[in-house]
C-alpha cells in the first residue's frame, strides 16, 4: 500500500477503534492513575526509604543495605520475624483445621443449620478493632467472662496480655476466633462443588465414612483448600486492628509481628528507614506467597 | 488456568451455595434417600445428637463474645463487675449508650464513618463496574497486559504503601483529618475490576450483540444490559467493599490525629483509653454502635456477602 491509500485504511481502522479507545482510557485510566499514586510509586518510594537513615524531619542519609545490615542482626527484629511466624502459622493452621471440621459438620442437613452458618460468619464481618475491645473484657483476668468459665472447671486465667507467655496466645485466639467463618465459607463452597455422583460411586464401591472422606472429599477440596491456605495466610500476616488494640505490640514486643513493628518504627519511633525495611521484607513475604500459590494452582492443584 | 475456565468455576460456585444448598436438598435428595444424606452418612439419631451437640459448641464458642457484648452494654458497671457474673442484665439501662455519646464525639465518629465509606466504595464501586466493562468490551492495544499491570496491584497491601502514603498524602498534600485524606489511597480497585469482568465474560454474548444492532453506544450498553444483567455480583462486591470500608483501621489511625476527624473503628479505641480501660459499660455500649449497622446490612444480606466471598476463592 502506498501514500493515500495506506492512509485512508489506516484512518479507517482508528475511527471505528479511536472512540473506543477513548472511553477506554476514560474508564480505566482514572483507576490506573490512583493505582499509580497510592500503591505503584509507594512500592517503590518505600525501596528507596529502606536505603537510608531519616527522621521525618533531617535531611536524609543514604546508607545502603545498612538498615537491613543492622536490623537482621538484632535481636529485637529477630523476635519481630519470629512473632510473625508464630503469628502465621499458629493462626493459618488453626482456622484451617477448625474451618474444615465445622464446615463438615454444618455441611449436614441438620435443622438450624443455616442460623449457625449465619452466626459462625458474622465476627469476619464486625470491625476487628471493636471485637478485639469485646475480647479484652472478656480476657480480663480478673472479672474477665474466660476467668469465670475456667473457675467452672478449676482452671485459673492466666494475665493473658500482660504476661510475655500468654499474650501471643491471647491475639492468636482472637484473630482466630475473627476469621474462621471465611475458612468456613470457603469450604463450604468446596464441599458442594463436589459432585455428588462421586460419593455414590464411592458407596458403590463399598468405602466406608472414612474412606469416602479420604478418596473424595479431601481431593476434591484441594483447590479451594491451597486458596484458602494463601488467602488466610495473607490475612495473618497483614493483621494489625487486634494487635494494636490489645497489646500495641507488647509486653516488651510479645506480639509485634512486621506490620507492627512497621507501624511502630514509623510512628512512634519515627525512624522511616527501619520502618521501611519491615514494609520490605512484609512485601517481599506476601510476594513469595503469592507466587507460590500461582504456579502451584497451575500444576499441583486438580480441580475436580 | 485460563480466564474463560475461572469464569465458569466462578459461576459453579457463586451458583452452589449456602442458604439455597438446603432447599436444594430438601426436594432432590433427602426424598429420594432418607437413609443416606449426599455425604453418605448413615442417618441415626447417635449421629445427628452428635451433630447437634457439635453445632451447640461452635454456637456458643463463635457467639458467646458477641451476646457478652450486648448484654454487657446494658448492664450498670457496679453489675458487671459482680461475680459471679448475670447472664442477662438485672436491671437493663442506656446509660452506658448515653455516657459512651457524651465522653466522645460519636457522632462525628459515625458521620465520617458514613462519608468515608459512601466515597470510599463509591468509587470502588464504579471504578470496578466500569473497568471490567472496558476490559472486556472495549478495544484498545495491549489490553490484557494493562489488565495484568491493574491486577498486579492486589500483590502491595495497603500495609506496605502505608508510610510513603503517609508522607504524600500528609506532607505532600496537607490532607490529614480530611475527608479526601481518608478516601482517596483506597479508592481504586483491582480485585472488584477482577471479579466482575470474570461476571461479564460469563453473560451470554447475544445480548450485547442485540444491543448493538439496536445501536446502543457503550455507555447506553453498559448502563442498560451489563449492569442490570450483572447486578448480584455488583451487590455482592459492593457489600464487601462496604464492609471493608467501615471497619478500616489502620490508614484512618494514620492519618487522622484530632478526635472529631476519627473514623469509628479508631473512635473506639479512643473511648476506651479515655474510660481508661476500666468502665466497660460504656465502652461495650460503643462496640455495639461501632457493629450495629453492619450486623443489620449483614442479616439484611447474608446470602450476596456469603457468594461474593465464595466467588473469589476460584480466582486461581
Amino acid at each position: 500500500m502506498t501514500g493515500p491509500a495506506f492512509r485512508q485504511a489506516r484512518a479507517k481502522v482508528s475511527s471505528a477503534e479511536r472512540k473506543e479507545r477513548l472511553l477506554f482510557a476514560l474508564l480505566v485510566g482514572p483507576n490506573l492513575f490512583l493505582f499509580s499514586i497510592f500503591t505503584y510509586w509507594p512500592l517503590v518510594y518505600n525501596g528507596y526509604l529502606s536505603m537510608v537513615r531519616w527522621d521525618f524531619l533531617g535531611p536524609k542519609v543514604w546508607v545502603g543495605f545498612g538498615n537491613f545490615r543492622h536490623l537482621f542482626t538484632q535481636d529485637e527484629f529477630a523476635l519481630v520475624l519470629w512473632n510473625t511466624a508464630v503469628f502465621t502459622v499458629s493462626t493459618v493452621g488453626l482456622i484451617c483445621g477448625f474451618g474444615l471440621l465445622i464446615a463438615l459438620l454444618l455441611n449436614r442437613s441438620l435443622l438450624w443449620r443455616d442460623g449457625v452458618r449465619a452466626v459462625v460468619f458474622s465476627p469476619v464481618m464486625l470491625s476487628g478493632a471493636a471485637m478485639g475491645i469485646v475480647w479484652l473484657f472478656i480476657l480480663d483476668p480478673r472479672y474477665g467472662l474466660l476467668d469465670v468459665l475456667l473457675g467452672y472447671v478449676g482452671l485459673d486465667s492466666p494475665n493473658w496480655l500482660l504476661d510475655t507467655r500468654w499474650a501471643m496466645a491471647g491475639v492468636i485466639i482472637v484473630h482466630v476466633w475473627k476469621n474462621l467463618g471465611y475458612a468456613v465459607v470457603i469450604i463450604l463452597a468446596g464441599l458442594q462443588a463436589i459432585p455428588k455422583e462421586l460419593y455414590e460411586a464411592a458407596l458403590v464401591d463399598g468405602a466406608g465414612a472414612f474412606g469416602r472422606f479420604h478418596a473424595v472429599t479431601l481431593p476434591g477440596l484441594s483447590p479451594i483448600f491451597f486458596f484458602l491456605f494463601v488467602t488466610t495466610m495473607l490475612a495473618s500476616f497483614q493483621s494489625f486492628d487486634i494487635i494494636h488494640v490489645m497489646t500495641e505490640g507488647g509486653p516488651v514486643n510479645a506480639t509485634t509481628t512486621l506490620i507492627y513493628n512497621l507501624y511502630d518504627e514509623a510512628f512512634k519511633a519515627t525512624r522511616a528507614g527501619r520502618a521501611a525495611v519491615s514494609a520490605v521484607v512484609l512485601f517481599l513475604g506476601m510476594f513469595a506467597i503469592t507466587l507460590i500459590q500461582m504456579r502451584f494452582s497451575e500444576r499441583h492443584v486438580h480441580y475436580a | 488456568m485460563k480466564m474463560e475456565d475461572t469464569a465458569k468455576m466462578t459461576q459453579q460456585y457463586s451458583q452452589s451455595s449456602w442458604q439455597n444448598g438446603a432447599v436444594r436438598r430438601k426436594d432432590g435428595a433427602s426424598a429420594a434417600n432418607t437413609q443416606v444424606s449426599w455425604v453418605g452418612h448413615r442417618r441415626s439419631r447417635v449421629s445427628d445428637g452428635l451433630g447437634y451437640a457439635g453445632m451447640a459448641v461452635v454456637l456458643l464458642m463463635i457467639g458467646l463474645p458477641v451476646y457478652w457484648m450486648t448484654t454487657g452494654a446494658f448492664k450498670f458497671d457496679s453489675e458487671i463487675y459482680q461475680l459471679p457474673p448475670t447472664w442477662w442484665p438485672q436491671q437493663p439501662t442506656l446509660q452506658n449508650f448515653a455516657d459512651a455519646w457524651t465522653s466522645v464525639p460519636f457522632g462525628n465518629f459515625y458521620i465520617n464513618t458514613i462519608v468515608t465509606t459512601f466515597f470510599g466504595s463509591g468509587f470502588e464501586i464504579f471504578f470496578g463496574v466500569t473497568s471490567a466493562y472496558a476490559f472486556v468490551f472495549l478495544r484498545f492495544p495491549k489490553r490484557d497486559w494493562i489488565f495484568l499491570i491493574l491486577i498486579a496491584a492486589l500483590m502491595i497491601p495497603n500495609q506496605v504503601t502505608v508510610l510513603p502514603n503517609y508522607l504524600t498524602v500528609a506532607r505532600e498534600l496537607g490532607w490529614s483529618n480530611t475527608y479526601q485524606g481518608i478516601v482517596l489511597p483506597g479508592a481504586s480497585v483491582a480485585y472488584g475490576t477482577f471479579l466482575l469482568r470474570q461476571y461479564y465474560m460469563s453473560l451470554p454474548r447475544e445480548v450485547f450483540d442485540a444491543a448493538k444492532v439496536d445501536g446502543a453506544d457503550h455507555l447506553r450498553t453498559l448502563w442498560s444490559v451489563v449492569i442490570p444483567l450483572a447486578k448480584p455480583a455488583i451487590i455482592s462486591f459492593g457489600l464487601l467493599s462496604v464492609v471493608s470500608k467501615w471497619n478500616d483501621y489502620l490508614w484512618p489511625l494514620i492519618i487522622t490525629n484530632r478526635e472529631e476527624w476519627y473514623v469509628l473503628p479508631i473512635g473506639i479505641r479512643w473511648l476506651m483509653v479515655q474510660e481508661g480501660y476500666i468502665s466497660w459499660g460504656p465502652v461495650m455500649a460503643g462496640t455495639v454502635l461501632v457493629v450495629l449497622p453492619v450486623l443489620i446490612i449483614f442479616l439484611y444480606a447474608q446470602k450476596y456477602i456469603v457468594e461474593g466471598i465464595a466467588a473469589g476463592a476460584v480466582k486461581g
